[in-house]
């Protein structure tokens, strides 16, 4: 890290910068902060910077969600996903199934299991499609590169059983709605969710037939952290917590004994079945649990948000995240101080991390992950003006290895420079660089295939290049800058460069 | 306490034979230009469903949805070990002439059962207790035997490759040729000169260059609709043909195997193409294959019951493969005991009682001819078993 910060440390006085920036340039502090906190920087948001000041700046979308330009409002308003909810989509595809499975083996059912396929392929497109769109254009970027921190934390993979079907409905209903507020909501909205029922088989894990594999996850991945202080036995009982929580069959009740019946439970897709509880009591990290039903769930999320080892788990992952890959224990120390006193108020955890010195001085050392190196690219290449497609973007996303919804394993990407540096994937990451500095690489031909709105390669060096990017460029940057040869490599170096690779 | 007398007792015997092996065999040479190559099955494959005790009750009693039917159905191997089906015409013809060796009961003293917290276990390769994020086992293997060059074919560097050994990483999945020409890469390199990243940008770079070339034979015959392999098979076709130019230590993983659920047929296909895999490994290293160990390593087995779901939770002893032409195989080796529920660890799953770390060492051991101190370097405080293998 060293030579890095050195290399950042060479700095042309802004006093130098010729009067080619009408505007003065921003500070180099305020312009990595802008960078980090919206990844990446528009002319927008450096004006709304510049007339609201960083407090208001950054309370405004802490408080709102934000808004898009119309062309970008109209394509996600325009995608299935959009028109449709969950459940209704959850029980189309399960009643299909029904019918395909029911079909003869031979051609007929080939055909419709295929269109099954297809179909749950189009709307998890869709839903890439959606998140994609929002971190590039939402007036509120801060809240869009939370959105992808927790979808992460709360891992599904599109390519398990059918969840692929139901990634979109995940993202708008468990994840955003609860993504500022209590922590342990956030937990149960993830915990009903038949993406995550399926991704981690709690739809299967019934009394007599446990299937540990979410409890396990919960603890390790979601709350606790692998060392947070439960045993394999809490693990078997938290499973046997959490039997019977799983997706109804279909938008009809199930049939249920007498007795069962007013313990059923249903919210959309989420059902609650007595029938496969398991009613015996339950020890958990040494509180007793009583055998109730639905609401032990309840309970034993606020017995795991309620330890410590939860309060210095979430509070670590958000500083790496935001912070730096070993975020100062001083810090994780007063997050989860106030995680602790707030219950898990997600928003008052972050406040304290925004506002930290320790923030303020990890700026511009962050390695950028592939997510947030595609959208400050794009942000910087096109600066607000809407593409019309975002299946290249999807591409590269795919070739860095960081699709959304594409994690296989429940612990979700990494999140450190180590993760994402190796030599296969700097050289991967030059090379997208270069498809986006190079042309409009597909991004202005309409998915439609009506005709494309002609764009050539994109303008880097602008306004906004020279009042908040050039001022603070290491002489590196500026040697390999000034050999271009043309606008083409000079976008492809100024993408590549560790200046644009670290924020 | 029952266990840790018999884990006492057995590792010290197994001091005993590593000391004396090594006495008996005193001149052995190592191998004339050794390669090793591990391959890691991520999600813990259920071994139990390869290599099938076909004698135990108990398994075909646990098991009564999933369990691989008894010879002839499977193939025996000996007295109580068959091989499943699915591996009839890749391993089985390797088995025979003796190019590859099973060792049960394999794995680590790590019972998280995490699949996460037992990767990093096994590729660090440190003794319990220990958890240096920043030294895997291979860069320090690498960083030992010196002078000869590593590569992992993976999308992105594994924990085993970190450290000090400067490890470059491709995947192989899909090839390209190179976007950069030469002076636009100097250009690049030049940026990251007096950068962290430096190493692994200029590395990137050229490697890019020695990849395309190496696969220019691949691109004629596919040019000509030759019919070329799919998936792992031809993943592991190009690995050979790169192992080939000069890289004496590789790395490759294969996912998809956290079987929690109808596991039969992901299993079996995915068993199928990991034996395509070696096949084509020994196609296309020839003469090389000779002087190859491949060593194919999980993070944990499987619970000895099925579960609600026709599949297998977490577990915990493994079953690794050792395979290649350098390799006395068509055996079974290592510490084993009968397998039955009363033998389970913690009445779920296998025991381990041959220490990766032990084996590997062994067997590193064995192909560069390493004296103790430079074992020690690679697997600090872990006793060698010499299994015989090379």
């Amino acid at each position: 890290m060293t030579a890095l910060a050195v290399a950042l440390a060479v700095v042309i006085p802004t006093t130098t910068w010729p009067a080619s920036a009408d505007k003065a340039a921003v500070t180099r502090t305020d312009a990595l902060w802008l960078e980090r906190i919206d990844d990446g920087v528009t002319t927008g948001a450096l004006a709304d910077y510049r007339s609201l000041g960083k407090r208001r700046y950054l309370d405004r979308q802490l408080d709102q969600p934000g808004i898009l330009p119309p062309a970008v409002a109209q394509q996600i308003d325009a995608l299935e996903i959009s028109r449709r909810d969950g459940p209704s989509l959850w029980f189309e595809v399960s009643a299909e199934q029904k019918r395909a499975n029911a079909l003869p083996e031979g051609q007929q059912r080939e055909d419709a299991k295929k269109a099954l396929n297809d179909r749950g392929n189009t709307l998890a497109n869709e839903a890439a499609r959606r998140e994609v769109l929002r971190a590039i254009y939402s007036s509120a970027p801060l809240r869009e590169q939370l959105t992808w921190f927790w979808l992460n934390h709360f891992s599904v993979h599109q390519g398990k059983a059918n969840v692929r079907w139901l990634v979109g409905d995940y993202a708008e209903r468990a994840i955003r709605p609860n993504q500022l507020g209590r922590f342990s909501d956030l937990v149960l909205a993830t915990l009903q969710h038949p993406a995550m029922l399926q991704y981690l088989d709690n739809a299967q894990n019934a009394a007599g037939r446990l299937n540990e594999n979410y409890a396990r996850e919960l603890l390790e991945l979601h709350t606790l952290g692998v060392n947070g202080g439960y045993s394999q036995e809490d693990v078997q009982q938290l499973a046997r917590v959490l039997t019977g929580n799983g997706i109804a069959a279909g938008a009809d009740k199930p049939k249920l004994k007498k007795e069962w019946e007013p313990l059923y439970r249903r919210d959309g897709a989420f059902e609650f079945n007595p029938a496969r509880h398991d009613f015996g009591d339950k020890t958990l990290l040494g509180h007793t649990l009583a055998g109730s039903g639905a609401d032990e769930v309840r309970q034993a999320v606020e017995i795991i948000v309620a330890t410590p080892a939860c309060a210095q788990f979430v509070s670590r992952k958000l500083a790496t995240y935001f912070v730096a890959d070993e975020p100062p224990p001083a810090l994780i120390d007063r997050m989860s101080k106030a995680f602790g006193k707030t219950h898990g108020d997600i928003r008052a955890v972050l406040e304290v991390m925004f506002a930290s010195r320790e923030f303020e001085q990890s700026l511009g050392l962050k390695f950028k992950d592939p997510m947030q190196f595609v959208v400050s690219s794009v942000r910087l290449a096109y600066d607000g003006k809407p593409i019309a497609n975002t299946r290249p973007v999807l591409n590269w996303l795919n070739s860095l290895g960081e699709p959304l919804f594409g994690r296989q394993t429940p612990d979700g990407y990494p999140m450190v420079a180590s993760a994402w540096s190796s030599s296969g994937q700097m050289i991967r990451r030059f090379e997208i660089a270069r498809a986006i500095g190079s042309g409009n690489a597909g991004l202005f031909q309409p998915e439609s295939g009506s005709a494309a709105q002609t764009t050539g390669f994109p303008q880097l060096a602008t306004r906004l290049y020279f009042a908040a990017i050039e001022p603070h460029l290491s002489t590196a940057t500026r040697t390999a800058l000034d050999s271009a040869s043309s606008q083409v490599e000079w976008n492809t170096f100024l993408l590549s460069s560790p200046d644009f690779n670290y924020h | 306490m029952k266990r840790r007398d018999f884990l006492g007792t057995s590792l010290h015997a197994l001091a005993l034979t590593a000391a004396s092996t090594a006495f008996g065999r005193l001149y052995a040479a190592p191998l004339d230009s050794p390669r090793l190559l591990v391959v890691f099955l991520r999600g813990g494959y259920d071994c139990l469903n390869m290599l099938v005790p076909y004698t135990s009750s108990d398994y075909y009693e646990m098991r009564p949805n999933i369990a691989i039917a008894r010879p002839p159905a499977s193939l025996e191997l000996d007295a109580d070990w068959a091989l499943a089906p699915s591996l009839l015409s890749t391993l089985a013809p390797m088995y025979a002439s003796r190019q590859i060796a099973f060792i049960p009961f394999a794995g680590t003293e790590d019972v998280s059962r995490s699949h996460f917290e037992t990767q990093d276990s096994i590729e660090l390769g440190q003794p319990m207790g220990q958890r240096d994020l920043r030294s895997g086992f291979l860069s320090r293997l690498a960083s030992v035997i010196g002078g000869q060059k590593a590569i992992a074919f993976t999308d992105s560097l594994p924990v085993c490759f970190r450290g000090d050994a400067d490890v470059p990483n491709i995947s192989l999945k899909a090839v390209n040729k190179p976007v950069f020409d030469e002076r636009q890469a100097d250009v690049l390199a030049a940026m990251y000169q007096n950068h962290p990243l430096r190493d692994q940008v200029r590395e990137g770079l050229e490697l890019r260059q020695q990849v395309s070339a190496a696969m220019a034979e691949e691109m004629q015959q596919a040019n000509r609709d030759a019919i070329t392999p799919k998936g792992f098979e031809l993943e592991a076709q190009r690995v050979g043909r790169l192992l080939r130019t000069d890289y004496a230590i590789g790395f490759v993983d294969v996912g998809g195997w956290d079987t929690h659920v109808n596991e039969s047929n992901t299993l079996s296909a995915n068993l199928d193409s990991l034996g395509r895999g070696l096949q084509a490994l020994s196609r296309e290293l020839g003469p090389l294959w000779s002087s190859t160990a491949v060593v194919v390593i999980s993070e944990f087995g499987r619970t000895f019951r099925e579960n609600g779901n026709r599949g297998t939770d977490h577990g915990h002893g493994s079953v690794y493969w050792i395979a290649g032409g350098a390799v006395s195989g068509g055996r079974i080796v290592g510490e084993q005991q009968k397998i039955e529920r009363a033998t389970l660890f913690q009445d779920r799953d296998l025991p381990v009682l041959n220490d990766y770390r032990s084996v590997l060492g062994g067997l590193v051991r064995r192909m560069w001819g390493l004296s103790d101190s430079q074992l020690e370097r690679i697997f600090p405080a872990a006793v060698p078993t010499d299994l015989g293998l090379i």
